[in-house]
């Protein structure tokens, strides 16, 4: 599912008001379209490109499918308010620095140059008058700690879509009481290497 | 209008709290339990990680909120920062009706009978307060015994030739290994270890009104959804409240005891639900708020004769904080060792406690409880990659093929590693916070390297392919094991409490829970809290004529 599918309750209400033919012509209303609760649509899109980065989709989705941009925008705009400025100026600077090493914005670059880019700001190597008082590894940590809370958290935190990620790890959702005990060994005598038959 | 008077105060319903108030009511006392928190059940909370008691981004699922509760802790530059009851720093137990024993793993263990008198088994110890405890393990086996049997512990020490020494069998059955615990039970035979099931207050059988377990994989961090676990919350607290004797009142802020000029507690200062100071009078006071509030509590009530706060004219009140300095090692099989029967942790030795001449103390290992997924992401060799494909891959191929042994090494008591109240900084209701200070002693660090070894030579016993050890550091900030603060001790000059936790200076103040530990064994501490509540209540109901001790 991409970005522009999805439609939060703030973004169906301006919709609807639209749809229903309200008068909606002032500057300000048409930039409260924007679907997210904090990030602008741009903000949003460079989310999306990092969350794919830090959990790369594969046979199963990355970070951008699985609700990450969702879920950090949910939380800035609830637990993690103390966290609004760092995002806001930590991505600004984020694509500024992008933009002067390598001439275009992060999300179009390469997927193995993106790459290059998060490690080169995961070691601290990026200078620019925002970095100077900015750690650039801190940064970089605290989205990618948010990512994987997204990935792997409940759903209910606006990430996860679905449990994908419980799928992804084999383990069991919803995990109806009483329903998912595996106390039938017989695995073993499948597997006569396996550990529990000793060596 | 006023608050009646009555005959206890008792300051936070947790596991040492929650057991002195049920003693003191079925005793015939009239109580007040005071609780920061509130009630909390399963449904509130479900299975969510990100605000677990165990992993917490978001915030502490059962307490304390970051709205009103935060600390200051060292900066690392001899300042000091803000911290708020989800980040590490703070060093957070649970807030709520129960406390830590609603969200707890329930663990169930005694301290060993050389954990009551380390100084005599091993002489002083440079650089720690180390100190025998005023009352031996055969004093407390009876409450020992009497926390098994009334909250309801599952176990079977058969196999453990190390066990501190019963009277009587656990009133359950032990739980069965899962596949983790099957695995490692064999291994440790071959390596001539004597595994056994973890004892655990949790029902392997139905047991006091309460179902048995359903083998959660959310159990450590989480409240229960059948109420197999025991807390204070569902067994001793409902008594006391049944008694009529006994009034909980929750969502209630103490802060401060109010002292008289000649040196004695007349009652409390709290703030109620609606943040309004009120009092509430009574012949004593009991505190039970953990290690670090307790001390605060402690440390905020200055009076004429206690400047510095209640029962600390010596100075003790706050120093010692104690923890575990968990220490282990995880390790990756070829094949899935995850059954998805929780909570994971079932299998323990207690070999590596009090047995080698030049490892003071020691402690228990055990495999760890189930690791979700988020919190698995951080579980990883140094230098591994933390994001991108290294992290998927590794979380796909490894999250059920990984077992994880650690114990909780008994830490040095170091007079310097405190907690104090800041001079300055107060919480949302005007009272002066707590920070906690100082480093571990270098002793910690070494049995910490001794238990890994054997966590990781267990595991490769067991046929893992790559093992990692994970060893603790000087730097900790107590948190769910906290105890020490308020140390029981013969001689009024190095201890705040006598044998019964009764405060030297003030003889109608009582201390009821970690802080009273002289030290805090090579276990989880929560079954020795429950005995001292028992130790503690029982005390002042033998000893209670009408409105004051005999």
């Amino acid at each position: 599912m991409t970005g522009k599918n999805k439609l939060n309750r703030r973004g169906f209400v301006h919709l609807a008001a639209l749809g229903t033919g309200s008068i909606c012509l002032l500057p300000g209303c048409i930039r409260s379209i924007s679907q997210w609760r904090f990030f602008t649509d741009s903000e949003a899109q460079l989310m999306d490109a990092l969350a794919d980065q830090i959990i790369p989709p594969d046979e199963w989705p990355g970070g951008r499918e699985s609700g990450v941009t969702n879920f950090i925008d949910k939380q800035l705009d609830t637990y993690y308010r103390i966290h609004q400025l760092a995002y806001r100026e930590g991505l600004a600077a984020f694509e500024k620095t992008v933009i002067q090493m390598k001439g275009k914005k992060f999300e179009e670059l390469p997927f193995a140059e993106q790459t290059a880019m998060l490690e080169k700001m995961e070691a601290g190597e990026f200078s620019g008058d925002y970095w100077k008082d900015h750690s650039p590894a801190n940064f970089f940590d605290m989205v990618r700690q948010h990512s994987l809370q997204g990935f792997y958290g409940s759903p209910v935190h606006g990430g996860n879509r679905g449990y994908i990620s419980y799928h992804m790890l084999g383990l069991d959702y919803p995990n109806v009481i009483g329903q998912n005990r595996y106390n039938d060994l017989s695995w073993r005598k499948y597997n006569p290497k396996s550990p529990e038959n000793g060596k | 209008m006023a608050n009646k008077h009555v005959n206890a105060v008792v300051i936070g319903a947790g596991a040492g709290g929650g057991v002195v108030a049920k003693e003191l009511a079925i005793g015939g006392l009239t109580v007040v339990l005071f609780e920061r928190g509130r009630w909390h059940t399963f449904d509130e909370h479900g299975d969510d990680e990100l605000t677990s008691q165990r992993t917490f981004p978001l915030k502490c699922g059962y307490g304390p909120d970051n709205e009103r509760n935060w600390r200051m802790a060292p900066d690392g530059k001899n300042g000091w920062i803000k911290v708020f009851p989800n980040e590490w720093s703070y060093g957070n137990n649970a807030a709520c009706v129960g406390s830590g024993t609603v969200s707890y793993g329930a663990m169930a263990w005694r301290f060993q009978p050389e954990d009551f008198h380390l100084k005599t088994k091993y002489g002083a110890v440079p650089g720690s307060t180390l100190d025998d405890w005023p009352l031996s393990y055969d004093e407390l086996e009876p409450y020992y015994e009497k926390a098994e049997y009334e909250l309801g512990v599952a176990g079977d020490p058969t196999n453990d030739p190390y066990v501190p020494p019963r009277k009587n069998p656990y009133p359950m059955p032990a739980f069965s290994y899962n596949r983790e615990g099957i695995i490692l039970e064999k291994a440790a035979k071959r390596l001539g270890f004597h595994p056994f099931p973890i004892p655990m207050l949790r029902n392997s059988v139905p047991y006091n009104g309460r179902p048995a377990c359903i083998r959660m994989r959310t159990c450590v961090g989480f409240a229960c959804p059948v109420g197999a676990k025991a807390g204070t919350q569902n067994t001793v607290i409902p008594v006391a409240l049944k008694t009529g004797n006994c009034e909980l009142r929750i969502n209630c802020m103490v802060s401060e005891i109010i002292v008289d000029d000649r040196g004695k507690a007349k009652g409390i200062k709290y703030f109620d639900v609606n943040n309004k100071l009120q009092e509430q009078t009574s012949d004593l006071v009991v505190v039970s708020a953990s290690a670090s509030e307790t001390a605060r509590l402690l440390l905020n009530s200055k009076s004429k004769l206690f400047p510095n706060g209640a029962g600390n004219n010596n100075g003790w009140v706050g120093k010692n904080i104690q923890d575990h300095a968990y220490t282990g090692a995880y390790g990756l099989f070829e094949d899935e060792v995850y059954d998805d029967v929780g909570p994971g942790a079932c299998i323990a030795i207690n070999d590596f406690n009090h047995r080698f001449p030049d490892i003071i103390g020691g402690g228990v290992l055990c495999n760890e409880f189930i690791r979700m997924p988020y919190m698995f992401c951080s579980i990883r060799p140094s230098g591994s990659k933390m994001w991108g494909k290294g992290h998927k891959e590794f979380q796909k191929h490894n999250f059920k093929r990984h077992i994880g042994i650690h114990g909780p090494v008994q830490e040095m008591p170091v007079f310097d590693k405190k907690v104090d109240v800041d001079p300055v900084v107060r919480d949302f209701w005007g009272i002066p916070v707590a920070r906690i200070s100082g480093f571990r002693h270098d002793n910690d660090i070494k049995v910490g390297h001794f238990l890994a070894d054997k966590a990781e030579e267990w595991l490769k016993e067991a046929g893992a392919i790559y093992t990692w050890q994970g060893v603790p550091g000087k730097q900790s900030t107590p948190s769910q094991h906290q105890s020490g603060t308020c140390r029981m001790g013969n001689d009024p000059k190095t201890s705040v409490t006598n044998r019964y936790g009764q405060l030297h200076e003030i003889d109608n103040i009582f201390i009821a829970d970690g802080s009273l530990h002289v030290n805090n064994g090579g276990y989880n501490p929560a079954l020795t809290i429950l005995a001292l509540g028992y130790w503690v209540g029982g005390h002042i109901t033998d000893n209670w004529k009408g409105t004051k001790m005999k």
